[in-house]
Parts: C-alpha cells; sequence; structure tokens
C-alpha cells in the first residue's frame, strides 16, 4: 500500500511517499495511524494531535473509521488551506 | 454542461477566461467572476508558496463542480487554481460560474469558493520579505463555518 504526505505532516515524517507492508489487525484509518506513531519519533511527531491530520483513500477525502482495505494510496496531510 | 477545472504553476487571464467562457453564447444572461490574489500580509511577505495534491486536487474540484451543477442552474463554470510560488499581486484562484439569472450565479461561485478553500488539496506556506520560510497558513474556522451553511 502506498502512503502520501503533504505540507507539515510531510516535513514532519520526513518522506513524501512509500510503500508499506501492513501487519494483521490495520483495518481503519485510525488504526494506521496508530501503527504509524509507533514506528518513530517523527511519525509520533506528525500525528501528534489526534484529529487534525486529515486522510484520503484513492483521491477521496475519509474520516479515521474508514476502512483501508483494497486502498491503492493513503494520504495524510494538514486542514486545506488553498482558495 | 461543459466545465473547464485547470490547476498550473502559471499565471491566468481572467478577461481572457470569461471571454472564452462566454464566446457565442446567448443564452447567458449572468457571469459571475471571483479571484484570490495574494496579499503582502501588510508588507510582510515576499511570496505564497501553495503545495497541493496531483490527481486529488483536480478529482475534489470535480467532484465540487458535480455538486453546483447538481444546485444551481449553470449554464457554464471555470475553476483555476494555481500552484507553486505566488508574488504578493497575483492571482491564485478563479471561479467564474455562468447561468441565464444572476442569483444562480452568485450562490454557485460563493459556495464553490467557501468548498475550495476547505475541501481542495492545497497548502499555503508563507515566504518572507527577510528571506527566511515562513510558517504552514493554519485553516481557519470562519472558513469551516462559512462551507457548513451550504448543507
Amino acid at each position: 500500500m502506498k502512503l502520501v504526505y503533504f505540507a507539515w505532516v510531510r516535513e514532519r515524517v520526513g518522506r513524501t511517499d512509500e510503500q508499506v507492508e501492513l501487519p494483521d489487525g490495520i483495518d481503519t484509518v485510525a488504526d494506521l495511524v496508530r501503527w504509524l506513531k509507533g514506528r518513530s519519533e517523527e511519525y509520533a511527531y506528525a500525528f501528534e494531535n489526534e484529529g487534525v491530520v486529515r486522510a484520503a483513500i484513492d483521491h477521496v477525502h475519509v474520516k479515521p473509521e474508514a476502512r483501508i482495505a483494497g486502498a491503492r494510496e493513503i494520504a495524510f496531510f494538514p486542514p486545506m488551506t488553498g482558495g | 454542461m461543459d466545465f473547464t477545472i485547470r490547476i498550473q504553476a502559471q499565471p491566468f487571464d481572467a478577461a481572457a477566461e470569461t471571454a472564452a467562457l462566454t464566446r457565442g453564447r446567448l443564452d447567458i444572461g449572468a457571469v459571475v467572476a471571483f479571484s484570490g490574489l495574494c496579499r503582502d500580509e501588510g508588507g510582510r511577505l515576499a511570496a505564497l508558496e501553495l503545495e497541493h495534491y496531483p490527481g486529488m486536487a483536480e478529482a475534489e474540484i470535480g467532484r465540487l463542480a458535480d455538486q453546483a451543477t447538481s444546485r444551481w442552474p449553470l449554464l457554464g463554470l471555470t475553476i483555476v487554481h494555481r500552484f507553486g510560488r505566488i508574488a504578493p499581486g497575483e492571482e491564485i484562484v478563479l471561479v467564474l460560474t455562468a447561468s441565464a439569472h444572476r442569483q444562480a450565479a452568485f450562490e454557485a461561485a460563493s459556495f464553490l469558493m467557501d468548498y475550495l478553500k476547505t475541501q481542495a488539496p492545497f497548502w499555503k506556506r508563507e515566504h518572507l520579505k527577510d528571506g527566511t520560510v515562513g510558517t504552514w497558513v493554519d485553516a481557519k474556522e470562519a472558513d469551516d463555518l462559512a462551507a457548513d451553511r451550504w448543507r
């Protein structure tokens, strides 16, 4: 599964994208965030404030309870500031 | 209905975009144009840097355009959003809505801007006049509230 990061989430994580093999039991976006936070200080810092970082599965905004089975690309980013 | 959505680094010409939208059309009675410009924030800012999520930006704006055209009887729609480095005084975003009567065009343009600001995957970072890279611009609660009123 491909993960991509944008803006200050990208800077804190220290990479633009990566391929990950998820262990069993990671079923939702919230599960994935919890797993990422346990990987290193960088991920823990990026996701330190629960609920601030937004997620999208295959280019569609999703909530933390969204299931990730079958996802090709999951993105994490701060609240949008376009326009 | 045809609509035009472009995500681009280069500047755009709002007048030319409006002319293209209305050329040869005799049914359009109203065009509302909204341009969003980069401010210098009291002289502090050298530029804004806009990061975007390629692929999702086009998809999300397309979904917003679909919502607008299903809610209002639009006859034409153009959305152009820039990314990259944008200097104060330059345009960042353009929304053009065309309809037979003005109310639909006004409301659809306002709806689109409220949702572009809160749903389209773009992020702004400040570059300051003293040469330093400033902070990422925080999302505003007022923008979320503005979007909520269309629900």
